[in-house]
């Protein structure tokens, strides 16, 4: 475990501590981050807002652990990532961590139900299993008929909802959503919350969103501020 | 992942684009194609080369009188009929067989008021069973034929027809040999074509009727060449031993002296001959080779584009849990998928291929009959994979080393 950080065990899901990202763009250094703090307990709903450039989608990466810090500590799940490979964080993804993207990345070429079997069969999971359990995922959000239509046969809406039944599909740790709605209509959108609110009350899934949309943060429990790579408190940003 | 899962995502993604797909892979169709059909006509081309010499008899070996080639030699002995008798006798010589001195003559042969140009050849009973030679009609050469230096020929089925315009119902029939007149008493069976001379175009008469009647020789016992059959293939090397004791001796040469006579075995001729079409055979190879390894820069550059095309697919599948090798392995997998249907279907058209040349060959003649070996398709099978791996390893590692990150943000 990373020193400095125990609290409360069990029930944090993400303990960062001191988070810095720093990229080199040609001779300049780019803070990204500088040195965000941030415990997040498990069941909790928490939103992330802030103007582009504050470094939202890198806090986003490193948390989704698409990409490691510079330094600081971060603990996913009561695993230490800071320090794993390329193989072993694909791994942490893979098991711990559900994507919501605001494009949906989807597999063009593959159905609503391959696509929500892509990371079971990154997982390993057999065939047969693999194929029912992408069933009831996409069920559960509503497409139940729709399973072997291809994402161009889908409306944005039902495209995020496919996004999201793949996001859930390998019962994750916590579920990253960025911008979710932001390629949608406001209905669209607001299902698509609802949804996302639904898989937290009712199997109690961590759900950190990045959004722009201070009606969305407003569903949320948590409110973050992040203001040029630091976490600040509401009024500031605002 | 496992393997099928990947077989079948590359199948998907390569008939997405089948246009490109299939140019892609006629690059290594072409290529495989050109290497098996040129190695099948090589190959045929020395079954056929090795067939017609061993068309000619068994176990021969040929004595010339003089250097051999590229040797000088001053004032070489003449070989003789004496010699012939010599070596003929079995305890000087015992692991020959037959022997058979040769002369060949000049001259016109007519008959009917038709003219054909033909190779006359005097020659002993022992000709016959030596160069695997038969008669469709009538009889061989005799030993009373020799004993009576008889004016009689034995005829090949190519001057039968140049002359009577027939093969059969020929024995009686008279022929003009430098005006002279032979009354035919056989006509050879044909053996077909064959680079080596046709055996179906020459006229055979007794070798003691060739020296007193044709052969205008300073001496008239010299023969042109003496014919040697070994009784078996183990024996050709100590009958060249015994042959060459045997002459050096009866030309009083002594023990360092370069020999004025030159001997050459059937098996020297067809390893001469099968070293020329090996060296053909691996030219043309090569020449294949080279479409071969063009139709592999191709798959390199369309994985390439597919790459790039594909990055936020990458990203992606990335973001969802997929490892390295787990990219690497679906690209990898890509290319040999394309190179292997290449070449599967280059072996196919290598084997319509090589038919027309058959056909055309057999048109024309000259019978070369391509062989596809097993080997060639596995050699195909196999260089097409590398092919599809040496070439496809590069884009699949690129694809498989992009940072997650920047691979998902791009555009």
């Amino acid at each position: 475990m990373g020193e400095g950080i125990k609290m409360d065990g069990n029930h944090s899901v993400i303990q960062a501590k001191d988070l810095v990202k720093t990229y080199k763009m040609g001779e300049v250094e780019v803070h990204a981050l500088c040195g965000v703090t941030l415990t997040i307990q498990r069941g909790e709903v928490v939103s992330i807002m802030g103007p582009s450039g504050s470094g939202k989608s890198t806090l986003l990466d490193i948390l989704g652990c698409l990409d490691l810090p510079s330094s600081g500590d971060y603990i996913l799940d009561g695993e230490t990532v800071e320090k794993l490979n390329d193989d072993q964080l694909a791994s942490i993804r893979n098991r711990k961590v559900g994507f919501v993207f605001q494009s949906f990345n989807l597999l063009p070429r593959s159905t609503a139900l391959s696509n929500v079997e892509l990371p079971m069969t990154y997982a390993g999971v057999s065939g047969k299993d693999r194929r029912q359990r992408a069933r009831s995922a996409l069920e559960a959000v509503g497409l139940a008929d729709r399973m072997d239509h291809k994402p161009t046969e889908l409306s944005g809406g039902q495209q995020q909802r496919v996004a999201i039944a793949r996001a859930l599909v390998n019962n994750p740790a916590i579920v990253l959503a960025d911008e979710p709605t932001g390629n949608l209509d406001s209905k669209s959108g607001k299902e698509i919350m609802e949804l996302l609110l639904k898989s937290n009350q009712e199997r109690g899934t961590t759900l950190v969103i990045v959004t722009h949309d201070p009606n969305i943060a407003a569903q949320t429990q948590r409110v973050l501020h992040l203001s040029d790579g630091e976490l600040v408190p509401a009024e500031v940003s605002t | 992942m496992n393997f099928s899962q990947y077989l079948v995502d590359a199948f998907g993604s390569l008939t997405s684009n089948k246009l490109r797909s299939s140019l892609t892979i006629l690059g290594i169709v072409i290529g495989v194609a050109a290497v098996v059909s040129m190695l099948a006509i090589g190959q045929g081309a020395e079954n056929s080369i090795s067939n017609s010499i061993n068309n000619i008899g068994t176990n021969l070996l040929f004595i010339s009188s003089g250097g051999g080639p590229g040797v000088r030699v001053t004032n070489p002995k003449p070989l003789l009929l004496s010699d012939v008798t010599v070596l003929s006798d079995p305890s000087q010589a015992p692991d020959v067989e037959y022997v058979t001195g040769v002369l060949n003559i000049r001259g016109d042969v007519s008959a009917n008021g038709q003219d054909t140009s033909t190779s006359v050849v005097g020659v002993s009973p022992n000709y016959a069973v030596m160069r695997n030679l038969t008669v469709a009609e009538g009889e061989f050469i005799t030993s009373d034929n020799i004993n009576t230096r008889s004016a009689v020929a034995v005829i090949g089925t190519d001057v039968a027809t140049n002359l009577f315009n027939r093969t059969d119902n020929i024995v009686g029939q008279t022929i003009r040999v430098q005006n002279q007149l032979f009354k035919v008493i056989g006509v050879l069976e044909s053996k077909g074509g064959g680079g080596f001379g046709s055996q179906d175009n020459q006229v055979l008469v007794p070798i003691t009727t060739a020296q007193s009647r044709l052969a205008r020789r300073a001496n008239r016992n010299q023969v042109d060449q003496i014919l040697i059959s070994a009784a078996s293939s183990s024996q050709v090397q100590a009958a060249e031993t015994e042959v060459t004791q045997i002459l050096r001796s009866r030309h009083h040469l002594a023990d360092n002296a370069q020999a004025d006579f030159y001997i050459l075995s059937q098996s020297d001729i067809l390893s001469s001959a099968s070293s020329i079409t090996g060296t053909l055979t691996v030219f043309l190879g090569g020449i294949g080779g080279i479409s071969l390894v063009v139709g592999g820069i191709g798959i390199m550059n369309i994985m390439l584009v597919t790459v790039t095309e594909r990055t936020r697919e990458i990203g992606l599948r990335k973001a969802l849990g997929a490892r390295k090798r787990d990219i690497r392995a679906q690209f990898l997998i890509e290319s040999l998928l394309l190179s292997m249907l290449g070449g599967a279907i280059g072996v196919l058209l290598a084997w319509v291929i090589s038919n027309l040349i058959a056909q055309i060959s057999e048109a024309n003649g000259t019978p070369i009959t391509p062989s596809i070996s097993l080997n060639a398709v596995l050699l195909a099978t196999f260089f097409s994979a590398g092919v599809g791996c040496f070439f496809g390893l590069y884009p699949a590692n690129r694809a498989a080393n992009l940072e997650p990150v920047e691979a998902l943000r791009a555009e």
